[in-house]
């Protein structure tokens, strides 16, 4: 007899209506292929500091294999309000208001799950990092695009935040500094853009894993603000600063309604972050500060080289502030971002992640991450350029409208 | 106070710290990645490197490499000295002669229990012996000598150089 259940008939429209990762595809592609130069990382080059590791094995030694409080070991909370306070002169209660999480990426569904109803309108910044718009449709919320451009240097403003809102519409959600672009906020426009959440009633969820990956100026912690910190949910973690990816360690910090509300949820289907993962991020903030402002030191100087090799390669490429990665403009060679991105990885196994991966204005653009060694970044920008000369050879040029999903053959005009 | 170029002092002194960090992990990086990674002009990086190595700041540029690799014998030990200070002199002239020895490839003065310690390597084992026994221990104010000879070499310089070392393991593409 044979089966013929419609089994995807059962799965929730929701999940299915998601489409799935255009990084995962490109990943696919990649993976095939041998002696690829990958600036499509998007996770620090560094391996975590060896002290950070060591004092995990001896965690283990010492027999720290159970479950820890829901919120998270209360040392840790502890030692997350003072680095909070330090850097941005914000005051968590360590009991009520800090939770550990798995990673920001928990913290972002439990804060967009604590706070959404269906029908709730969200605002994200487009292009942004490529979960924030999926929680929110898994949350029953409809994302709401606050789209951005290079023309704009790929930050949104208070003008787009307030055209954006509705009587439905609930919370903004940021990430500063930005991925894919790295771009960054400043104060003066976050206090701007905060004055307009505060006027609306509006949730701030702020995404800040790249807070202390900020080269020019200073990063601006969003609770920081005046007003703000209550209506503040604040994510960050260690993934990203003390090249602690792996180890899936985050937090929230917020009002203590939030935070309750959002641990009710966390303890009924994460219970908490692994110990192992949670005493090597207190040997981070205890003793990492040092060696991680040295891999910070390490990214900009990357960062100046990378900037320096676009512009030798004649592909715009607006100054990246923060994060670890560079977006490009490459409409001038007359290749869709995915085009782009799939025929450079054929021609000079280079793997960059075509921008439209991070929403539709991201077409157009491709992001490079520059958490690579510095022999790689030469070696991959050298493959680059030859590309690029070589597409700029057969004279075309694109005639682009950000937002166009394709590209269309009229687009595309003759040069000299 | 202002330099050549209309740098300042402590300017100056904070870019010859970045550039001796970025070229003491790799040498091979030229001026103008070099110049790059700062947001410097070239030959501003040309012009602070030389007088770097004009004063010595620099004392030179080698490659780290693991020998017991390259399937050569080769010996090497490090030597505890103790040596009998001269009169306004000190260490110094009993080390200056010790340092002028090829086979001797670093020398330094320590606290504790001995005063130099002496870092030398050879083709073989016995050549290191030789030398031990029939230059350093007979040199006139050298009270003693103590030979540990390396069996092997784990890190070297600040590099791992055994095969376990750190790879990249990451994925090709992460979001």
């Amino acid at each position: 007899m044979t089966n013929t259940t419609d089994w995807k008939a059962k799965i929730n429209p929701l999940v299915l209506g998601i489409q799935p990762s255009g990084i995962r595809r490109f990943f696919d592609l990649v993976a095939e292929m041998k002696g690829v130069i990958s600036l499509g990382v998007g996770e620090p080059d560094f391996v975590t500091p060896w002290h950070i590791r060591e004092a995990c094995m001896y965690s283990l030694e010492k027999g720290y294999t159970m479950y820890t409080s829901n919120h998270g070991l209360l040392e840790l909370r502890e030692a997350i309000a003072r680095n909070i306070a330090a850097a941005c002169g914000v005051a968590y209660n360590p009991r009520h208001e800090i939770l550990i999480t798995v990673g920001v990426s928990e913290g972002l569904d439990l804060a967009v799950r604590t706070i959404l109803c269906p029908g709730d309108e969200v605002l994200i910044p487009e292009p942004s990092y490529v979960s924030y718009a999926p929680v929110t449709i898994m949350a029953g919320a409809k994302p709401v695009f606050l789209k951005t451009s290079a023309e704009n240097g790929f930050r949104i403003n208070a003008a787009m935040v307030e055209k954006a809102i509705t009587p439905k519409t609930k919370a903004l959600i940021l990430c500063n500094p930005n991925n894919p672009t790295g771009a960054t906020l400043d104060r003066k426009h976050l206090l701007e853009i905060a004055e307009v959440v505060r006027a609306h009633d509006l949730i701030f969820i702020s995404d800040e894993i790249y807070g202390r990956l900020t080269y020019v100026g200073e990063h601006t912690c969003v609770p920081s603000l005046p007003g703000m910190r209550d209506r503040t949910i604040l994510l960050d973690g260690f993934s990203k600063a003390y090249a602690m990816t792996g180890w899936r360690v985050g937090y929230a910090a917020g009002a203590q309604d939030f935070i309750a509300a959002m641990t009710k949820i966390h303890q009924y289907t994460m219970l908490c972050a692994p110990v192992t993962a949670q005493a090597a991020a207190l040997e981070a903030l205890r003793n990492g500060e040092s060696g991680m402002k040295k891999m910070v030191d390490q990214y900009n100087r990357r960062r100046r080289l990378v900037i320096k090799a676009f512009h030798e390669m004649g592909l715009p490429c607006g100054e990246p502030r923060g994060a670890f990665y560079a977006f490009p403009d490459i409409r001038s060679t007359g290749l869709s971002s995915e085009d782009f991105a799939q025929q450079l990885l054929q021609e000079e196994k280079v793997a960059v992640v075509p921008g439209n991966a991070f929403g539709e204005q991201g077409e157009g653009f491709v992001r490079c991450s520059y958490s690579a060694s510095i022999n790689d970044l030469t070696e991959a920008f050298k493959r680059m350029n030859s590309f690029v000369r070589r597409r700029a050879r057969k004279g075309q040029v694109l005639t682009f409208s950000p937002g166009k999903s394709g590209i269309k053959k009229e687009d595309i005009c003759q040069t000299m | 106070m202002l330099l050549k170029g209309g740098i300042t002092v402590s300017g100056n002194r904070c870019k010859r710290k970045e550039i001796l960090e970025i070229i003491e992990n790799d040498a091979r990086l030229n001026a103008e990645q070099i110049a790059a990674m700062l947001d410097m002009a070239e030959d501003e990086v040309v012009r602070i490197i030389k007088e770097m190595e004009e004063e010595k700041i620099i004392a030179g540029y080698f490659t780290v490499i693991n020998w017991d690799k390259v399937g050569e014998e080769k010996g090497s030990a490090i030597i505890e000295v103790k040596i009998t200070p001269q009169r306004d002199l000190g260490f110094d002239a009993v080390a200056m002669r010790i340092c002028r020895f090829p086979e001797v490839k670093t020398v330094r003065l320590m606290s504790g229990a001995y005063d130099l310690v002496v870092y030398i390597e050879g083709q073989t084992m016995r050549e290191v012996a030789a030398f031990v026994t029939q230059k350093l221990a007979p040199l006139e104010h050298v009270l003693s000598t103590a030979t540990h000879f390396v069996l092997k070499t784990y890190k070297l310089q600040g590099t791992l150089v055994e095969e376990d070392g750190e790879e990249d393991r990451r994925l090709m593409i992460t979001p």
